[in-house]
């Protein structure tokens, strides 16, 4: 694509060639009216405001493309009209009670009445039931709906859940005289809208989804409403505070909503968290998960004394990765001052595998990110239960098949029927455990270019073809002669007679050919069905942009060292590019700034993790610790990217910051820290205030910085170790939380009301003789637990889930440290 | 003056037009120079005004018949548009609460002196579960009586709000009509901004209905 100059209402701007008139004209402030699309999704056209004239077309300019030289005129005289009758259509039985709709102040169709001045209203059609029904965690009130399908949009171009649709709205059909009357867009808007409402897909009477909420937010209106929202606040009371959300590796830009409790309490409250929707979407957790802040009272100092004492017996840190960077940078200079062992098995496999990468990649972090897998059209996800470890890589795995007619591959060992949801042009290929290594190599086989690939590799892939003769059958069409005997007349004799004509015919033909196939052993060894090259290659037809998702899986594998190194060389010698997902919040950041140790030494402080002196964000330990949406800070994402964060609610205890003063540091706020993140990793030395967050009319996302990927010296070997054919098998169970959940600090919120327990699919349970709410002891090789059955019905297949969002469960006992692993069940 | 002469003198209100009845009052330039001054200066002085007013005072000491009134035994009737201390009305028909909750009184008001606490109740309708007024602060403006849009929140005629501290506030209780005055029908309307204006019928757009 090629930078093209189109003229918008006699102003000459630079676009891409192909890009939306729309957008082009957003991205440089030029106001065309739209309520229907979304930036990041495909165009719906149901609102027709967006009406231009382009060369002297008329267009709709979310859907039209920019091409050289043209030329948009944003309104006509026709246009106004036009756009003048589509808002007193929407006006149409729209209830006038804007003082009990949450919507108002921020109500698209409030801001385009008053826009497009409609004082008047000229139109009529008797109105249908329209009572509000209640969805679960969404209120829907058709009452208030526009149908302009944005939720139905996201849900199905970002989400990927597909919960919601149109259905008919049963309404009488407009007047005939409208037709020839009306505008001619204005009516055909209203003839479709007067046809439809919004309903859930599955037809059930509750919302089952991933909960993410995602169609709420986009609303223009009061339709649809989070639940726990509903008439608690207006829009225009609460402060809204610029933040990233804390819960997961994505970084998600969020804006927390706040005012006082009540009256009666002036403390601040977070009363729902907003997103910039067009360019970020949100999964539930980060929605609906807002009020896991520590309260505290005032400090207490008998166990900040106790603390410091602590400190000073102490040799070692343990922690986890829900801190922000400044924090995890005051951790490493208490270890370069006082000799801590630094522990964080999950920061640390992270660390350890991304050095490996780096051997082979002369580069200190994978490739891509997730911004840049939403505009590819070819994804495979490798070694992570996507959906639940970090739901903007489905958001993007998911946007990169419905907008850029993409296709994907999800290799995992869990049967996940939201994955499988996400359309035809998704294939799963559900291996068994241990075996991503050989899905590397079957990647690197079916991929990189085997010209430039290290000989010794290309051999050992061939190894595991075969050439073999198989007999087809295959019809064929063949074309036969027949003579037929027909009547005809003797123009000679003038009499009838019967003469013989051949006639060519063409009729299907069975029959049996022998053909030469090339079978593949990778494929047979991961179970892949037999069609699995054949829809590979249908998918992979037309597909120019290739990006690769690896997950937390791979860190924890056995031969995570190999592992790294084949995702290298994927990256470096096919079109993959790779993002990897970073196992928790800022498991990124740690790994860059801290020095980790393996062991715990013998007096360890836990910081948001049990140790003998136990620092706790989540109000369960001795001394008390601000939660993220207490601090200010910045945060790594998955996109490489330094994001600031802000403090939502107020915190009047003590903090990291406070303990390393007392210990002879010097900072008034911890934020003073930021400008010395070690910048050998990547990170850039900038003021905390500096950093910006939040994004510019044409998706920029201007938020923190980027890390530099700095170059590491290659070690020059390229060579990776055969895949060990071992696989885990019988009863297994896999460390992985339920969509909404990531720690305890999700567990902890009020609207993520997921029960804690074994999670076992409906088909498990169904085949088995356990039933939801059984007690059962869970018992492996490394330890065992007793919880009670939860059935969920967004996994399938025989694989049990052990969360751990309940730090009380202690999932993490039964793990050595790879995410799967054989265990025995029974009831207790 | 006559009933309708008022109607008629407040629905027009355009100063600008001819034939309005307002009128520009005619006053003396000031003078500018010296002489100007000095002149007006002299018919002021000599023009025995200030005896008029001493003669009023000292006629009015000796009649003992004084006009001031006798507060806080007597009290002037307060005009229906004074803006006093606020009322929160009741639905004739259902003596139901008119106020939604919208926020908009809140949101207008510019001493920031009203807060109002909503939730979803039973029923699923917005409830106002708490609304107070800081009159400590309040400027009596009279914005939220007339962003009012149920004519729930109005001025009332209650101006005795004298407190000892600075922060003094009203509550939601307080504010409505008390049952029995709804049963006794005397609620009374509120008359000042806000409040319906003659010919709103006339005024108002009507939308068309299908049915």
């Amino acid at each position: 694509m090629s930078k093209i100059t189109i003229n918008i209402d006699g102003k000459e701007i630079q676009t891409q060639e192909g890009e939306y008139i729309l957008n082009a004209a957003r991205a440089n402030d030029i106001f065309i009216p739209a309520i229907c699309y979304l930036s990041r999704c495909s165009p719906t056209l149901a609102c027709r405001l967006c009406l231009v004239e382009a060369d002297g077309k008329q267009v709709y300019a979310c859907n039209a493309k920019s091409k050289e030289g043209m030329s948009v005129i944003t309104s006509t005289e026709n246009i106004i009209i036009e756009r003048r009758a589509i808002m007193e259509v929407y006006d149409v039985n729209h209830p006038l009670e804007c003082g009990v709709c949450d919507q108002s102040g921020e109500c698209e169709l409030q801001n385009y009445t008053l826009e497009m001045g409609v004082d008047k209203q000229h139109y009529a059609v008797k109105d249908v039931d329209r009572s509000d029904v209640d969805w679960g965690h969404i209120h829907y009130n058709p009452g208030l709906c526009i149908v302009c399908e944005r939720c139905v949009t996201t849900c199905k171009d970002m989400i990927g859940d597909n919960a919601l649709k149109t259905v008919p709205r049963g309404a009488d059909a407009l007047e005939a005289e409208y037709k020839e009357s009306m505008p001619k867009d204005a009516y055909a808007m209203w003839n479709k809208l007067n046809k439809s409402l919004i309903g859930l897909t599955s037809g059930e009477e509750m919302l089952d989804c991933t909960s993410c909420g995602e169609c709420a937010a986009v609303c223009p209106v009061g339709a649809l409403v989070d639940t726990h929202y509903i008439y608690t606040s207006n829009a225009w009371e609460c402060e809204q505070i610029p933040a990233t959300c804390g819960h997961c590796s994505a970084g998600c830009q969020i804006s927390y909503d706040v005012k006082h409790t009540s009256i009666d309490n002036t403390d601040t409250k977070i009363y729902r968290v907003m997103n910039e929707w067009n360019y970020v979407a949100l999964c539930g957790a980060g929605r609906y998960g807002f009020d896991y802040q520590n309260v505290v009272d005032k400090k207490d100092e008998s166990a900040f004394n106790a603390a410091i004492e602590a400190f000073k017996k102490a040799d070692t840190i343990k922690f986890t990765s829900t801190i922000t960077n400044e924090e995890a940078y005051l951790l490493q200079v208490l270890r370069d001052k006082f000799g801590y062992k630094l522990v964080n098995n999950e920061a640390k496999a992270f660390q350890t595998f991304l050095n490996y990468y780096s051997e082979i990649s002369g580069t200190k972090l994978y490739g891509y990110d997730l911004e840049a897998t939403h505009n590819v059209n070819f994804v495979i996800s490798v070694g992570t239960a996507i959906k639940s470890d970090n739901p903007n890589a489905r958001y993007a795995l998911n946007n990169s098949m419905t907008v850029n007619k993409g296709a994907g591959l999800y290799f995992h060992p869990l049967k996940d029927p939201v994955i499988e949801g996400l359309g035809k042009s998704i294939m799963t290929m559900y291996h068994a455990p241990l075996q991503e290594e050989i899905v590397l190599y079957l990647i690197l086989d079916l991929f990189a270019d085997k010209e430039k690939l290290p000989s010794e590799i290309v051999d050992y892939l061939a190894s595991f073809h075969t050439k073999k003769t198989i007999t087809v059958e295959e019809i064929i069409k063949e074309e036969i002669t027949e003579i037929v005997k027909v009547m005809k007349i003797n123009e000679e004799s003038g009499e009838e007679e019967e003469i013989e004509e051949e006639k060519k015919k063409i009729v299907p033909k069975k029959i049996t050919k022998e053909v030469e196939v090339d079978e593949n052993a990778l494929l047979e060894i991961l179970g892949a069905n037999e069609n699995f090259m054949e829809e590979l290659e249908k998918n992979l037809a037309k597909k120019d942009s290739f990006a690769l998702i690896a997950g937390p899986d791979l860190y924890t594998h056995p031969n995570a060292k190999n592992l790294a190194r084949l995702l290298a060389l994927i990256e470096k010698y096919s079109a993959f590019e790779i993002t990897m997902i970073p196992t928790l919040t800022n498991s990124l950041g740690v790994a860059l700034i801290c020095e980790l140790d393996d062991e715990v030494g013998s007096y360890t402080i836990g910081y948001n993790t049990k140790g003998d002196f136990t620092l706790s964000a989540l109000g369960d330990g001795d001394l008390d610790m601000p939660s993220i949406n207490q601090q200010e800070g910045t945060l790594t994402s998955i996109n490489k990217r330094v994001n600031p964060t802000n403090a939502a609610i107020g915190y009047n205890g003590y903090e990291l910051n406070d303990i390393a003063n007392a210990l002879g540091f010097n900072a008034e706020n911890v934020i003073e820290y930021t400008k010395m993140l070690p910048t050998k990793s990547g990170f850039i030395s900038k003021e905390f205030d500096t950093l910006p967050n939040h994004y510019e009319n044409d998706g920029t996302e201007c938020r923190g910085y980027l890390l530099d990927n700095v170059a590491v010296k290659k070690c020059g070997d390229e060579s990776v170790e055969k895949f060990k054919e071992t696989k885990l098998e019988g009863t297994l169970i896999y460390m992985a939380n339920p969509v909404r959940q990531f720690t305890p600090f999700t567990y902890k919120t009020t609207n993520l009301d997921e029960v804690s327990g074994v999670y076992m699919s409906e088909e498990f349970l169904a085949n088995s003789d356990f039933n939801e709410g059984d007690i059962v002891r869970v018992k492996s090789a490394s330890g065992e637990l007793v919880a009670n059955i939860v059935s969920d019905n967004k996994i399938s297949g025989d694989i049990i889930v052990l969360p751990t969002f309940d730090s009380k469960l202690n999932s993490e006992a039964l793990f050595s440290s790879y995410r799967f692993a054989t265990a025995s069940i029974e009831r207790v | 003056m006559h009933n309708e002469n008022i109607e008629q003198h407040f629905n027009n209100r355009n100063v600008t037009e001819i034939n309005s009845d307002y009128f520009m009052v005619d006053i003396a330039d000031y003078p500018t120079d010296g002489w100007g001054k000095f002149t007006r200066t002299l018919r002021r002085a000599l023009r025995g005004e200030l005896f008029v007013g001493l003669w009023v005072v000292l006629r009015e000491m000796i009649r003992f018949d004084i006009h001031t009134i006798q507060y806080p035994l007597e009290k002037m009737p307060i005009g229906p548009r004074y803006r006093a201390v606020h009322e929160m009305k009741r639905l004739w028909e259902s003596d139901a609460e008119r106020c939604i909750g919208c926020g908009l009184c809140e949101k207008i008001c510019i001493s920031n002196c009203i807060r109002i606490d909503t939730r979803l109740d039973e029923e699923s309708r917005k409830e106002v579960t708490e609304y107070s007024i800081n009159l400590g602060r309040c400027i009596f403006c009279g914005y939220c009586a007339e962003v009012c849009p149920e004519l729930a929140i109005t001025h009332g005629g209650e101006y005795e709000n004298a407190s000892d501290q600075r922060e003094h506030f009203i509550m939601y209780q307080d504010m409505l009509t008390p049952f029995d005055t709804m049963k006794a029908g005397t609620q009374v309307e509120f008359e000042g901004f806000g409040a319906i204006t003659p010919h709103e019928d006339e005024r108002v757009k009507k939308t068309p209905l299908a049915y």
